[in-house]
């Protein structure tokens, strides 16, 4: 390969699939070492979504136009001499809940399809300021509610392990994107557990950062309290480098945190937990936990132990009024922010045919605009907050909160780390659980308490159960996300060991 | 509890947003079924607890009162359902009988 780009239609099939599988890191190497050029890095990922997306539909919007020209720009500097950062030519998919210059944004959701934002996100800026390649836009579940992305506007996305089976939600565009090797990295969001249960279900490193540790200027908001955009990649060393690029204060974001980034990325490449002391989740576990799951999590813990970690049992008694608490906090923020859906001054309009008041547009629009999550929420939330139930409802879980804060804060006295299970089970058949919301909403049951508390939180894959992925949650206290890279780093290099290879190896091909 | 078919018409109706007949039927006993589930947190005794709205301290951001870049005001409309001499052009806001 040369620093002056061959047209992929001259490339083979055959390299182009090396390059794809390339770790992100791996690509920036060859990248800076001239090995590979950033515009083969990415006609390779674009050939890969050509190739494989009819079947995933991970992608919203391909900008194969934008992301050549940015990688252009990264050949054509290095040709000159320039130092590039260690992601610079490093193809991305986005989020589609982040607004980005140059495409649409439209959240999953009809009510802003063609919208497209005139401001980048920080995280959008941050990654262009890195050199990362955006690749494009992916699905997710419409305004970030959901655990499948069934709840998509768009039609769902599917699980590259099992393209009859969810690829987990919200953030399931950015998963599926990363395990069917069309992006070795996304961005995802997570307000209840969105970047870590995909993550989990698609056998991919993912990370929510400590709530305020990462920009949410320009993250089109659900629950503002909890929303936090993270890395979703193949491996903990690319989680990290993707974290450190989008972490740090942001005077934008009034919620954006002041303290330094924590050292992730030394963190992910310590390899040393002797002495660590580890924490079993008591009640992450039982009923409704998937015997296999339970099985890979009991082994993962067991190689922590091997691996000179002090692993101890750990009870968190109000983690189990997390789930009601949080379906209580949730909706209620959504309902307010999702005010701002108003047919007004972006987005779809319905019925302005001259005769119609403001206020019959607008109900006619967000009929037409939100599927029916958005709604059960927005009037879910409407109720908790009705006078005479806020108190009851709201209040009371704004109260659990709290006790979920101090839960943790007790456990993190005893012990650096906590770890869980993921995900109760494995992914589940698409259409399984679009009619029963209770049930869908039991996907984030081991998440959700890391979103409550503010705290980082971290999935790595754990093993399989009957062929489909599985992930052990790690958790650590608010701005010690490097401690989940330490563990992580240390399980994941002990885990591949033991099996020879990394998990996403297994994977069927496409 | 329990929430009826009325009750939830009306929320829709303060969330402006109008629902069919077969979504209410839809609606009513999903929602329901959720509240009896998120009803859950009323058990823990928390009565001496504070809330908490936010998981990290929150303080107000100033800054100095000094012009930026900002978009310009095409920018601003560009993705505007529909506008007018360089303003939002909005549905009547006022009942014309009233």
């Amino acid at each position: 390969m040369t620093d002056h780009p061959t047209p992929s239609a001259t490339t083979s099939a055959a390299a182009t699939t090396d390059v794809v599988q390339l770790t992100a890191a791996a690509t920036a190497a060859a990248i800076a070492a001239g090995e590979l050029s950033a515009v083969e890095a990415t006609q390779a990922a674009l050939d890969r979504i050509a190739k494989v997306d009819h079947t995933i539909h991970a992608f919203l919007h391909v900008d194969a136009e934008g992301a050549l020209a940015a990688a252009r720009s990264v050949d054509e500097r290095r040709a000159a001499g320039e130092r590039l950062g260690p992601l610079a030519g490093v193809p991305l998919a986005l989020k589609d809940v982040l607004t980005a210059r140059g495409m649409p944004t439209t959240c999953g959701s009809r009510i802003l399809e063609g919208w497209h934002a005139p401001y980048d996100a920080t995280v959008v800026s941050r990654l262009r300021a890195a050199d990362v390649v955006l690749l494009g836009k992916v699905n997710m579940d419409e305004f970030a509610m959901g655990s499948s992305t069934e709840n998509s506007a768009y039609g769902p996305t599917r699980n590259p392990w099992d393209t009859t089976r969810i690829p987990g939600g919200s953030s399931g565009g950015s998963a599926a994107a990363v395990a069917a090797f069309e992006a070795p990295l996304a961005i995802g969001t997570d307000t209840g557990g969105s970047i870590r249960q995909p993550a989990a279900v698609c056998g991919l490193v993912g990370v929510k950062p400590t709530y305020g540790g990462v920009s949410r200027y320009g993250l089109v908001a659900f629950s503002s309290s909890l929303d936090q955009a993270g890395p979703l990649a193949r491996t903990v060393a690319d989680a990290a480098l993707l974290h450190a690029a989008i972490a740090g204060h942001d005077p934008l974001d009034s919620t954006s945190v002041d303290v330094p980034v924590p050292a992730v990325v030394e963190a992910a490449g310590r390899r040393d937990i002797r002495g660590l002391r580890v924490g079993v989740v008591r009640e992450l576990a039982g009923d409704g936990y998937d015997p296999g799951v339970q099985a890979a999590f009991t082994a993962a813990v067991e190689t922590l132990t091997a691996l000179g970690a002090e692993v101890v049992e750990v009870s968190c008694p109000h983690f189990t009024y997390a789930l009601p608490a949080y379906y209580l906090i949730a909706p209620s923020e959504c309902s307010s922010n999702l005010a701002r859906f108003d047919a007004m001054r972006f987005g779809l309009r319905i019925g302005d045919d001259g005769q119609a008041g403001a206020e019959e547009v607008m109900s006619r629009t967000r009929e037409a605009g939100f599927g029916p999550e958005v709604k059960r929420r927005i009037i879910l939330g409407t109720y908790a907050l009705s006078s005479g139930y806020y108190d009851a409802y709201y209040g009371q879980a704004q109260k659990v909160r709290t006790l979920i804060s101090r839960d943790f804060a007790a456990a993190f006295e005893r012990v650096d780390v906590l770890v869980s299970p993921t995900t109760p089970t494995p992914a589940f058949p698409l259409g399984a659980k679009v009619d029963d919301p209770v049930a869908m909403y039991l996907s984030d049951l081991c998440t959700i308490p890391s979103n409550l508390a503010g705290g980082p939180a971290m999935s790595l894959p754990a093993g399989l159960v009957d062929g489909l992925p599985v992930g052990i949650q790690i958790m650590a206290p608010p701005f010690a996300d490097d401690r989940l890279y330490l563990v992580g780093g240390a399980l994941e290099e002990a885990l591949d060991a033991q099996r020879g290879h990394a998990l996403l190896d297994e994977a069927p091909a496409l | 509890m329990g929430i009826t078919r009325d009750e939830v018409a009306h929320l829709a109706r303060l969330s402006r947003m109008s629902v069919t007949d077969d979504e209410l039927d839809a609606l009513a006993p999903q929602l329901e079924a959720i509240l009896s589930a998120v009803a859950r947190v009323a058990e823990v005794a928390a009565a001496d607890i504070p809330p908490t709205s936010h998981a990290v301290p929150l303080t107000n951001v100033m800054r100095p009162d000094v012009a930026r870049p900002s978009l310009t005001a095409a920018e601003a409309l560009a993705g505007a359902p529909a506008t007018e001499d360089g303003r939002f052009r909005v549905p009547r806001i006022l009942d014309p009988d009233e």
